[in-house]
């Protein structure tokens, strides 16, 4: 009904309309009990500018049935913040934008540092920012680390390796188990993935020492695998695979079966391209873990130990190898911070569901 | 009585072959959990027995191991000062940092919650950057400098709060709150980004329900509708917070130095270290790891089941 009106009105009311609207919608905020009454007024004018035969207003125009109901409903929603004043919002989002910047100060800190040439890392007073910003730091890591025993490209290749092999196996691991702990019901499953809930409980500290024992049994002390293959099955990664798969329609699984299927196929097929933003949280965590993973306890040979080892090491090296530590820190953190930044929306939409139930 | 005996032998007996039926027509579902379950035992569950086994004897790696009942133990609370040290260091640091960091990172979360997308994304990753930075910390050790040039130490003496360069990391007196600020520094981990999540995903028209029902204000509103919703994502939060700061040792040992002053930055954890990996006296180990463990997890069912009466 109301379209046809806007319809007639369309041609000459273009731009006092677009004005009315603005105006009344001071009017809204300000009185809530006429909520109703200017609720129709509002409705027929944003029609009416809907008509407008620019491109952005008729793609708008399609939705003309979603927008008035947004609008029915945007009173209410206004409505649902009842004290909040405008002070109040001021004095939180200062107060966010303080502990923000608290937050951030060491990292940006850091990576200033790695970019201050050595004479400006001890000025007095020392300044935030690099004046004259250079990547001699980062070349002096493998100009000068080359001529020791063991090459910064050495350490910088067995972080990298230790971390890939890890996290695709971990990946690998974790979500054909946590497939058949979410998708099907057999003897043990409930159990076997409480008792994952209850590793996630206690810290990899806690089980140091018995692994160890367990490694050097095995035969695998001083070996990459001594990080590798623990990291396989962390219990975390598990637990946030399984809970998001357990959204994952039942039918899918079901019609692919009766399309004849082997579980192979499903899993593969079907349920792995179906929880990528689980892979991406899986990998964030697993690289976590493992790229700062110093692993001195494990690991002796010093052609086989990781960068943060390295770090310690430089960073021992004095005043000399400042800009140097400065500069390994931001290798170390930033893979990390770069991996969640490209990953943000699709991990957060995995935790949704990272929920622990009793 | 026999006869009820009986029956409930039958009934368990009839259970046991329909489960055994079952796994065997599942069979695939175990060959899939097999990687994963095999590796888990090996380092996760396996190591735990080992730990409670191995506390209870003297083993040092090259002799056999050599049962010694609770000696472990009792030398462990009567004899060893340091360890008693440790439990206060570590246990001051769960009460402070646990709840801060725990409640801190609902509250981030909370605020967060509504500025808009773009805004959002980027706070995100500013708060929750620090967790990830993996050995970023360390950058703490130049802030906190013992002579007159580190960062606080100028800073304070210029605004005239102190008149001498203090030796943060040295002095007992404030060794263990430099650790605590900057553990919290890094505590909105995992539980944070659950807590972004779990936000967004509570239905909007919950809230105006409520307000229909009588809600009156934010916190009413935060009490009876958000905190209700978001239970399961409490749970992981103190999941995540308890695991992490009875964890606490690598902050200490990289700011305080391993061994620290008069052991005043000492954890549980860097205790262990201590005897496990340079004395490698394992079963003493063994039976601080087992200690460690049993804290964790009674502290985390206590948490659980306080958590459970949340927004009821």
């Amino acid at each position: 009904m109301s379209d046809m009106k806007n319809n007639n009105m369309a041609e000459n009311q273009n731009i006092s309309a677009e004005v009315q609207e603005a105006e009344t919608e001071v009017v809204e905020t300000e009185t809530a009990p006429k909520a109703s009454l200017i609720d129709e007024e509002t409705d027929v004018l944003k029609a009416t500018v809907v008509k407008e035969p620019s491109v952005k207003k008729t793609k708008k125009s399609k939705k003309g049935k979603d927008d008035e109901e947004q609008v029915y409903h945007k009173p209410l929603i206004k409505r649902r913040k009842p004290n909040r004043s405008i002070a109040g919002d001021l004095f939180l989002y200062l107060f966010l934008v303080l502990v923000a910047i608290v937050m951030f100060f060491p990292i940006i800190y850091a990576v200033e540092a790695a970019l201050k040439p050595l004479d400006e890392l001890y000025k007095f007073p020392p300044r935030i920012f690099a004046q004259n910003p250079t990547f001699d730091n980062f070349s002096d890591l493998f100009v000068t680390m080359s001529k020791s025993w063991v090459s910064f490209s050495r350490y910088l290749f067995n972080t990298v390796f230790i971390t890939g092999v890890g996290t695709a196996g971990h990946l690998i691991a974790a979500s054909m188990a946590a497939f058949v702990l979410a998708k099907y019901e057999f003897p043990g499953g409930k159990t076997f993935f409480k008792i994952v809930t209850v590793a996630m409980m206690f810290t990899g500290y806690v089980t140091g020492i018995p692994n160890y024992i367990i490694m050097s049994k095995l035969h695998m002390i001083d070996t990459y695998w001594a990080i590798i293959i623990p990291a396989f099955a962390l219990p975390m990664g598990l637990f946030l695979m399984k809970q998001f798969m357990e959204g994952l329609p039942t039918s899918l699984i079901e019609a692919a079966k009766i399309d004849g299927a082997t579980e192979w196929c499903v899993f593969s097929k079907i349920v792995m391209p179906n929880v990528k933003p689980a892979w991406l949280t899986l990998i964030i965590f697993s690289v976590q873990a493992l790229w700062n993973n110093p692993a001195s306890t494990v690991i002796y040979s010093e052609e086989m130990k990781t960068l943060p080892f390295a770090m310690r090491q430089i960073q021992a090296g004095g005043i000399a190898r400042t800009g140097e530590a400065a500069a390994v820190l931001v290798v170390l953190m930033i893979v990390p911070i770069a991996i969640f930044i490209f990953s943000e929306s699709q991990i957060l939409e995995t935790m949704a569901s990272s929920g622990l139930k009793d | 009585m026999s006869q009820l005996l009986k029956d409930y032998i039958k009934v368990k007996k009839h259970n046991f072959r329909i489960g055994v039926k079952k796994a065997r027509l599942s069979k695939s579902c175990y060959l899939f959990l097999a990687p994963y379950a095999i590796i888990f035992t090996m380092f996760y569950i396996l190591p735990v027995v080992i730990s409670i086994v191995f506390g209870f004897t003297y083993y040092n790696i090259l002799e056999a191991p050599r049962f010694v009942g609770l000696q472990n133990y009792i030398s462990l609370f009567l004899e060893d000062d340091i360890f008693l040290i440790s439990i206060k260091n570590t246990f001051m640091i769960a009460i402070i940092t646990g709840p801060l960091g725990y409640i801190g990172s609902f509250l981030f979360a909370w605020l967060i919650n509504e500025l808009p997308r773009w805004v959002r994304s980027v706070a995100v990753v500013v708060f929750y950057a620090p967790s990830i930075a993996g050995n970023c910390y360390v950058i703490f050790s130049v802030f906190f400098r013992g002579d007159a040039y580190g960062y606080v130490n100028a800073f304070l003496m210029n605004i005239g709060i102190i008149d001498t360069p203090q030796l943060w990391l040295i002095d007992p007196r404030y060794m263990l709150p430099v650790c605590m600020g900057v553990i919290l520094w890094m505590s909105l981990g995992a539980g944070f980004l659950s807590f972004v999540a779990g936000l967004q995903g509570i239905d909007k028209a919950q809230y105006e329900a409520g307000y229909v029902d009588g809600i009156k204000n934010r916190w009413q509103e935060l009490w009876f509708i958000t905190l209700p919703n978001m239970k399961p994502m409490l749970m992981f939060g103190a999941v995540m917070s308890i695991t992490q700061a009875f964890g606490v040792c690598e902050v200490t040992m990289a700011l305080c130095g391993y061994p620290s002053t008069d052991y005043a930055a000492r954890t549980i954890v860097t205790h262990l270290f201590d005897y496990g990996f340079s004395r490698f006296e394992m079963g003493y180990a063994c039976s601080i790891a087992t200690i460690l463990f049993l804290m964790m997890i009674l502290c985390n069912k206590a948490i659980q089941s306080l958590l459970s009466r949340v927004g009821t």
